[in-house]
């Protein structure tokens, strides 16, 4: 069996308190339960402790980061499925109504595709032309200077650069949460 | 620390529940609570606390009932699963 790593309620804390900081900064809110999101952080904790990043506490993490990186806090379905229910699959980040007791909780379907999906996307991205290459003639303004636009998967900020930066400036999202956007 | 398998014995033994589930999940924890508060007999399952085979065939198992393989997934007499923590369906298949 896998040993699950203990964290101390100092570590909880010194995490919520840092994720709701971010969290009224950029206009997002966490679980107004309390008892429920420190809840959540702790399985943020354990899963840095056992995997290395914070794989989705609500979520069967893989353990290799290539396979978890959409599913990594914030995950890519965090936006989608907080217009849709109010919250994220964890229901760690709520929305407005929901913080403010006018639209009820509950748990909400998943919205990740299976891994037989995953894989059949991926597979497609490999065979895919890539954008330069279909469009090179089409694009005018970035891509007429030859430098790649990227997309955070996380919060959708676009820049023209020829790499995706180490973090997010936005959202502070790593860089391998970026994708090719043209 | 949560043991990978177990089982709780209730007074409501006329089904047979497994709960297939996460350590780290809160909707998987509510749904613990109720049926230990109900007093419902069931297994229990946290698949992240497996490794190896093990863990592949739980996974298996947990797929037979619920494609997306999501948690929790609460399988009850071999027939059905309520997949999610939704106490209102969980109560009525359980007659509690």
């Amino acid at each position: 069996m896998s040993e699950r790593p203990t964290v101390t309620a100092e570590q909880i804390e010194a995490l919520y308190t840092q994720l709701d900081r971010e969290a009224r900064a950029n206009a997002y809110n966490l679980n107004p339960d309390v008892d429920f999101t420190k809840g959540l952080v702790e399985g943020l904790l354990v899963n840095e402790a056992r995997y290395g990043y914070w794989a989705c506490p609500c979520r069967l993490a893989d353990g290799v980061r290539e396979q978890d990186l959409d599913i990594i806090c914030p995950c890519d379905y965090r936006d989608p499925d907080l217009d849709a229910y109010g919250a994220c699959y964890c229901a760690l980040y709520v929305s407005d109504a929901v913080r403010d007791g006018q639209q009820a909780l509950q748990s909400i379907p998943e919205r990740r595709p299976t891994e037989e999906q995953r894989a059949a996307a991926a597979a497609a991205a490999v065979s895919a032309p890539q954008p330069e290459a279909a469009h090179e003639e089409e694009f005018v303004g970035f891509t007429r200077s030859g430098i790649p636009v990227w997309r955070c998967k996380v919060c959708g900020y676009l820049c023209a650069r020829p790499q995706p930066p180490l973090k997010c400036p936005i959202c502070k999202a790593d860089k391998d949460r970026f994708e090719r956007f043209m | 620390m949560a043991e990978p398998k177990g089982h709780f014995s209730g007074e409501h033994a006329e089904h047979t529940v497994l709960l297939y589930a996460l350590s780290t999940c809160i909707w998987c924890r509510k749904t613990r609570q109720l049926l230990e508060e109900a007093q419902v007999s069931f297994d229990y399952i946290y698949l992240d606390l497996l490794e190896g085979e093990e863990r592949r065939a739980a996974e298996q198992e947990v797929r037979q009932w619920n494609p997306a393989k999501s948690f929790p997934t609460l399988v009850i007499d071999g027939a059905e699963a309520i997949v999610g923590f939704k106490p209102d369906a969980i109560r009525e298949k359980l007659e509690l």
